[in-house]
């Protein structure tokens, strides 16, 4: 049976633990409410270049010379898989849930027998690819800024990600990150952005198709223009997205270390006062029987 | 009120406007073009300029963003303008765009590569055509 002082300490360490998990999700979750702004905010340019994009592509990608990050390689032999996470740590399963989602990626890749690289983005992910996958990782970033993502950071990784395509290190590029749902839910999403994934449209639309645009200055020279763009815009939704996510998974992962903290503390105090009764009690006795004796 | 159409002009930060307009002049690559209600299907790429949106009952433009780029999309639903950064042009101050200028100056005296060059000259571009917006608001 742990002594009175043991009890006592144990208590005071649960207390200021309980402190800093509930100080870590009051941060948290003003966090997720600047995070989750941004993350909102950026939902529809990415969306509309999404849809632009869709119908300038589904003209272009039958004809001869259709830029490469649209049309691909013609293989799919090579992957670049870009998995996202967190700089930090304590925020509940979200690094783990993105990081095996990529192993299990990674995993069927490599039964299928395709060769893959990995560009990691967040320092989490790059600490756990490290282990088994250090000779495939081929780039890394995690220079966020603390108040989260900014489109030149986004930038940053879509021009290296595109110069290593350029270069024909990869055939098909996969984004891994977790899209915000709510501060409770976050899903892990593999986005594939190049080539860029046509969306099926109907044939006899002719503005859905292409072909009623008119081009300033000519289809191919915007489509050069916008793919790379789309890029860094697809990796700057993912980034914010994941901002907030990592966010959401901590205020509720610090939120239930609260609660427990809260509960063990309840359990410990039950079990010191016990003790000390006891020993009260115990004290009594001796002193009663020790009487009777004389 | 006569036919409007749909406007949104969204940067990758947030959503700047959407709403119904009478017409808007937009900086095209091969010059200012103004769309109004049932233009033809058009994609465009954007120079730095101003874009007027009129409400279509007074001549003068009700609204006028500088933008510094971007892509223009115009179908039978609307108009949309994808832009890398825009500022209203009431909000533009000396002081910023001298702030801009200066570091537009000093990154092309550091670019290093050719590309690098290339960059800064186009942001310092971006600041000479911002300035000359606000003086033309100005005057």
């Amino acid at each position: 049976m742990a002594s009175l002082k043991d009890l006592r300490i144990r208590i005071t360490s649960v207390q200021s633990t309980k402190k800093i998990t509930s100080a870590m999700k009051m941060v948290a979750a003003s966090k997720l409410r600047r995070a989750q702004e941004a993350a909102e905010q950026a939902r529809p340019y990415a969306q509309r270049m999404e849809s632009m994009l869709g119908n300038l592509a589904a003209g272009a990608v039958g004809q001869d010379g259709a830029p490469a990050l649209l049309a691909g390689t013609g293989k799919d032999d090579s992957h670049l898989v870009v998995v996202m996470t967190a700089n930090r740590g304590l925020c509940g399963g979200f690094n783990t849930n993105i990081i095996r989602s990529a192993r299990q990626m990674i995993r069927d890749l490599q039964a299928q027998g395709k060769s893959f690289k990995i560009f990691t983005v967040g320092s989490k992910c790059r600490d756990n690819m490290k282990r088994d996958f250090a000779d495939h990782m081929v780039g890394h970033f995690d220079e966020f800024g603390r108040t989260g993502s900014s489109f030149a950071e986004a930038e940053h990784i879509g021009q290296s990600v595109t110069a290593m395509f350029e270069a024909g290190d990869f055939d098909v590029c996969t984004l891994i990150y977790a899209n915000f749902v709510s501060a409770m839910t976050q899903n892990v999403t593999r986005q594939q952005v190049i080539p860029f994934p046509v969306p099926e449209v109907d044939e006899g639309d002719d503005v859905a198709t292409g072909g009623g645009y008119e081009y300033e200055p000519s289809d191919t020279e915007i489509l050069t223009d916008l793919l790379p763009r789309n890029l860094a815009i697809q990796i700057f939704r993912a980034l914010l997205e994941n901002g907030a996510s990592e966010q959401g998974a901590r205020m509720s992962a610090m939120d239930s270390a609260t609660r427990n903290a809260g509960d063990m503390i309840d359990k410990l105090k039950m079990t010191y006062n016990r003790t000390r009764q006891a020993q009260i009690t115990t004290e009594l006795i001796e002193i009663i029987s020790g009487a009777e004796a004389i | 009120m006569a036919d409007t159409l749909q406007l949104d002009l969204v940067s990758p930060a947030k959503l700047l406007m959407s709403e119904s307009v009478g017409m808007v002049v937009v900086p095209g690559i091969e010059g200012y073009f103004g769309v109004l209600p049932n233009h033809m299907p058009l994609l465009s790429t954007l120079r730095p300029g101003v874009v007027s949106v009129h409400d279509g009952i007074t001549d003068a433009p009700a609204k006028q963003f500088f933008v510094d780029g971007g892509f223009a999309e115009v179908n039978p639903e609307g108009c949309t303008l994808l832009v890398d950064e825009a500022i209203a042009v009431d909000e533009i101050t000396a002081d910023n765009i001298a702030e801009r200028r200066s570091a537009a100056e000093g990154r092309v005296q550091a670019a290093e590569s050719e590309a690098d060059r290339t960059a800064a000259e186009k942001a310092l571009f971006i600041v000479e055509e911002m300035a000359r917006a606000m003086s033309e608001a100005a005057a």
